[in-house]
Formats: C-alpha cells, sequence, structure tokens
C-alpha cells in the first residue's frame, strides 16, 4: 500500500559544515530490515536531487533500527554562507519524511495511529 | 553503584533563558551544562574583544548568575559552561564580581590554551598547516581575513578544574559532550584508557547537548508530546560503569522516548562509528538503548576506542558581504504576482548595473523548504517573496536594500511586509575547519 514515510519513522536532520545529514529513525525491526533494502542511497539521492548536488552517502545504525544519509553538498555553501532560507537543512528530515513508498502489507500493523 | 546528576539547561546562545533557572531552582542535579558556543559566535565574540579586551564572551551567563547564583550554593550544584567564549579569565573576573556582591562564596574555575587566534603565525612556524580538512586548502587563501581560531581541546581541563574545587568551571572551546564528560572524568576518576566509560560518557552528553531537543522537541511525532510550554530539560543520571538514563524533573512537559532519544543521537551526526572527540573515538552502533517508559531511557554498553593525534581546529573568516530582503504578497493569484515581483526587482537592479556573485529567490508558504519534493501546490492567498544576494562589493549589496521597498507602489496589487526597513549588507562568516597535531597546544585551568 503506499503511504507516506512519516507512517513508519521519525526523522532528524542538521548541517555538517557544507553538507547536511538526515538520521531516519524506524518504528521496529520488522520495518527497518525492509527499509534498509528499501531506502537506498539511489532514492533517497532521487528525492532531494533539487537540494543536493553531490552524492548521498548512507550509514545503517542496526541497534537502534536508524539509517542515517549524509547530503552532500546540499546547503548551498557552508551554514553561514548560504543565501537559503533554510541555511542548516533543519527541514530535510521532515522533507525525506514526504516520501511516499510502497509499504508490503506484511508491515501495515506497524502503520503510527 | 555510584551514580551522579547532570542536566543540560542551555543548547545554545539564544536558547531559553527560563531552563537554567528551573533546573537550578527545582530539579535534583549534581551538575549543571550550559552551551553558548557555535562556530559563528566565537568570530563574533573576537570581534567584541577586538574593540574592548574585557568582553569576548556570553554576557548572558552573568545574567543567569546575577538571578541564580545563590540558589546555585544553596542547592550545592556544580555549573560547567562554555560562556567563557574567547575571554574566560575577563569572564571570571566579571562572574566574581556579582557573586562578591552578593555575598556568595563560590570558587570559579577557568579554562584556557583553546583559543590561538594570537598565536596562529608561531603555530605555522612550528609546523601547524592548518589546510581545510573539507577541501585540502592552504591555509594562506585565507591568512588575512581570519576573525577567530580554538581549538576543541579535550574534557581534562574540566576535570582538573573540579579537583581544584572549582563550583562555576568557565571554559572557551572545549567540545559540548565534554561538558558533560568532564564532571564525569571527576567524579569517578575513569582514565584517559578507560575508552568505553569515555565513550559513554561521550554519548551522554551527545544527547543532552541541545537542551530540549531531546525531551520531545523538534520530535517528528510531536502530536504526542504533552505541555510543550512547560518542556522540561534532559538529565543523565550516569553510574561509575558509563551506564546511564535519561530523564527530566517531574513536574515538567515534553517527552523522552525511544524515539526521541534516537532523533537526537542522529542529529549531525556523520560516519557513526567514527564519532570522533579529542577524549575517545566513540561507535554509535555499538550500545542498547532500552525505554523503560514514563520518561526514562536507558543506554548501556557503549564501545569507544582511541582517539587521534589531533585536535580540531574552528576558524572563522570574512568572506564578503550578503543581505535578505522580505515582502508579503498577497490577493488573487498571490504566486503568479510574486514571480512577477521578483522579476521586477532582478531587472531593476540589473538596470543599475548591479549583477552578484550569487542570488537566490524563494517564495516562503511555496516550496523553499522543500522544493518540488510531493508538491501539491493549490493556491494560497499569501506568499512571502524572500530574495537574497552576496558579494564582495559592499555597495551592491547595500543598493540590493535599496531596491525591495519601491515595488510595492511600483509593482503588482497587494504587496505589504516591509515594516523592517531596508535590510543592510551584513558580513559573511565562514568557516574553516583543520586539525593540528595535540602536541602544539598547551592547555591549563586556574582557579580565581
Amino acid at each position: 500500500m503506499k503511504v507516506k514515510l512519516s507512517s513508519i519513522a521519525c526523522a532528524r536532520s542538521g548541517d555538517k559544515g557544507a553538507h547536511s545529514n538526515v538520521g531516519i529513525v524506524f518504528n521496529n525491526n520488522d520495518v527497518y530490515i525492509w527499509a534498509k533494502k528499501y531506502l537506498t542511497e539511489e532514492i533517497v539521492k532521487k528525492h532531494f536531487n533539487e537540494i543536493v548536488k553531490g552524492d548521498v552517502v548512507r550509514y545503517c545504525l542496526d541497534n537502534i533500527f536508524s539509517l542515517n544519509f549524509i547530503l552532500i553538498d546540499s546547503l548551498g555553501g557552508g551554514g553561514s554562507e548560504s543565501l537559503l532560507n533554510d541555511a542548516q537543512g533543519k527541514t530535510y528530515g521532515q522533507a525525506l519524511l514526504l516520501m511516499e513508498i510502497d509499504l508490503p502489507n506484511n508491515l501495515k500493523g506497524y502503520i503510527n495511529e | 553503584m555510584r551514580k551522579t546528576k547532570i542536566a543540560n539547561g542551555q543548547g545554545f546562545w539564544g536558547d531559553s533563558i527560563q531552563a537554567p533557572i528551573d533546573l537550578i531552582t527545582s530539579a535534583d542535579i549534581n551538575y549543571l551544562t550550559l552551551d553558548y558556543l557555535a562556530e559563528i559566535t566565537l568570530s563574533i565574540m573576537q570581534k567584541q574583544k577586538n574593540k574592548n579586551n574585557l568582553f569576548g564572551y556570553a554576557r548572558d551567563f552573568l545574567d543567569l548568575i546575577n538571578i541564580s547564583g545563590k540558589l546555585l550554593k544553596e542547592n550545592k550544584i556544580k555549573l560547567i559552561t562554555n560562556a567563557g567564549g574567547v575571554n574566560p579569565f575577563e569572564c571570571s573576573k566579571a562572574l566574581k564580581k556579582i557573586l562578591v556582591s552578593q555575598n556568595i562564596n563560590l570558587n570559579i574555575g577557568y579554562i584556557e590554551g583553546d583559543d590561538i587566534y594570537d598565536k596562529l603565525d608561531l603555530l605555522i612556524k612550528q609546523g601547524a598547516d592548518l589546510c581545510n580538512m573539507d577541501t585540502g586548502e592552504n591555509i594562506e587563501k585565507i591568512r588575512g581575513r581570519i576573525c577567530s581560531a580554538n581549538v576543541y581541546i579535550d574534557s581534562y581541563e574540566i576535570k582538573k578544574a573540579l579537583d581544584n574545587e572549582a563550583d562555576i568551571v568557565l571554559a572557551g572551546r572545549v567540545t559540548d559532550p565534554g561538558l558533560t564528560l568532564g564532571p564525569l572524568l571527576h567524579e569517578f576518576d575513569w582514565k584517559k584508557n578507560d575508552y568505553n566509560k569515555l565513550a559513554s560518557g561521550t554519548l551522554a552528553g551527545h544527547i543532552i547537548e541541545c537542551g530540549a531537543q531531546c525531551t520531545g522537541g523538534n520530535y517528528s511525532k510531536w502530536y504526542n508530546v504533552d505541555d510543550f510550554i512547560n518542556i522540561g530539560y534532559p538529565i543523565v543520571e550516569v553510574s561509575e560503569n558509563g551506564n546511564f538514563n535519561i530523564i527530566k524533573t517531574d513536574n515538567t512537559g515534553g517527552l523522552i522516548n525511544k524515539d526521541t532519544i534516537c532523533e537526537q543521537i542522529l542529529y549531525e551526526m556523520g560516519n557513526p562509528k567514527k564519532y570522533i572527540s579529542p577524549d575517545v573515538c566513540v561507535d554509535f552502533t555499538s550500545f542498547s538503548l532500552i525505554d523503560n517508559g514514563d520518561n526514562n531511557v536507558s543506554i548501556s554498553n557503549v564501545k569507544g576506542y582511541k582517539p587521534t593525534d589531533t585536535y580540531k581546529v574552528s576558524i572563522s573568516y570574512f568572506n564578503g558581504y550578503k543581505s535578505s530582503g522580505q515582502l508579503t504578497i498577497s490577493g488573487p493569484n498571490a504566486l503568479e504576482k510574486a514571480k512577477k515581483t521578483a522579476e521586477i526587482i532582478w531587472g531593476r537592479l540589473s538596470n543599475a548595473g548591479c549583477s552578484y556573485s550569487e542570488k537566490n529567490t524563494e517564495f516562503l508558504g511555496y516550496n523553499s523548504c522543500q522544493r518540488s519534493i510531493n508538491l501539491k501546490y493549490s493556491g494560497s492567498n499569501e506568499i512571502v517573496l524572500r530574495l537574497s544576494v552576496r558579494d564582495d562589493d559592499f555597495k551592491k549589496v547595500e543598493r540590493f536594500g535599496k531596491e525591495i521597498s519601491p515595488v510595492i507602489t511600483s509593482g503588482p496589487p497587494g504587496i505589504t511586509g516591509f515594516a523592517g526597513g531596508r535590510p543592510k549588507p551584513q558580513e559573511v562568516i565562514a568557516y574553516w575547519p583543520a586539525l593540528i597535531s595535540k602536541n602544539l597546544i598547551t592547555t591549563n585551568s586556574k582557579i580565581l
């Protein structure tokens, strides 16, 4: 079924020089294992294609069912140099949660109320 | 097993002025940490110090002690802060004056050695290359434009100050998690090679360093947070073996659960297997986390490794000017009118012979943050137009500020929101991260 990522995960983002990071925390291990296969660097790069000028790099934190994405060159320069309204990538976490995904039926039960 | 409680009441310069007062007044804690510094803050403080060498620190902190110094003493809470900025010595003298005037007897420990602004020539001569660790560029490129230079020093000077019976520790550029690790080193006498314990203390500090951002602030499931108005700031209760719980005071709002803590753990994270601090390298994929319910999360078995032999240096430098102006455009076809308005302003600037090294046009209320991601726009009755420029030429950036308001009477209808006056050029302070060999840096702590 089609849902937004926000229905199965939380996210937080911030700046790292000229890059930003988006950390995403899944509701439980079943959803995390599925997300690890689905939410690739390529898919996230495509989602942020107007925002990320460089690559997307992904790290996995199996212990807390979380993925961490580094968005290379995504702030229009460093935090203090950027002309963007969101110069520090504070909103990119919420932007990732807007992604529409095709959630397998067996994971439907884990959707937020 | 012995335990100690450490709270954070200030996540950045500009955070709640009430939070530290509330913690001092009613929280059951042993230590209070307050973070006032960001990369950009030190350049502002250095500028203040250049004008008057009695300044260059966070004066908000003095206001806090003026109000709460007496209670701090009565409640036997020790306070660790980086409010000393680029002038911890003058900050401690000003602080002492306040304490003496109120007859409060507290020892102040201040830490020096992180500020290398005046020693750059010497350090470069001694072999520090200070090339940009992201781009590899040579420091000579910005040498004449440097505004501040500070080393992220390790947490042992905080321990030493507390060992010497400081009640308030005033540091400059220590790491943010170090404000928490420092008192743990003092309390439990952890050794330099107790890597797992150092990693645990660093993670505890990382979780609370942004104040309420781990107690429900900025939480994706914000609709589950009770009472944002009275949000509680975080407390870590740390055991001698390094394991810890994140809690808050009972009568406060906010929320601590697995998600609020995990979100904050991931904040500003790079490679989670290699979180490098001057004290230890932390593996953020190593620990176990348990949500105990009732605003209580425990973390155990954090793994750490030997630290690197370099410190990170935070250098800021002047890099031209920028300016931003906003107008609110309302009524029928607001977005189309906003686009036309932008076209008019840029056209007039071009007629005036002004081109810029960077220009930016944004439509707030339409797509300024998330561009076309999942954009389902059905038209809104108002849009905020935000225009920005950047250039090395002050005059051109100043000229930009004069071209915003004329369009109110010489463009499309329904434009307002120009109460703030002409936007003025602001200096762009850019950031230059570098590494320096630890044996080139000497730090010390003294008691006043």
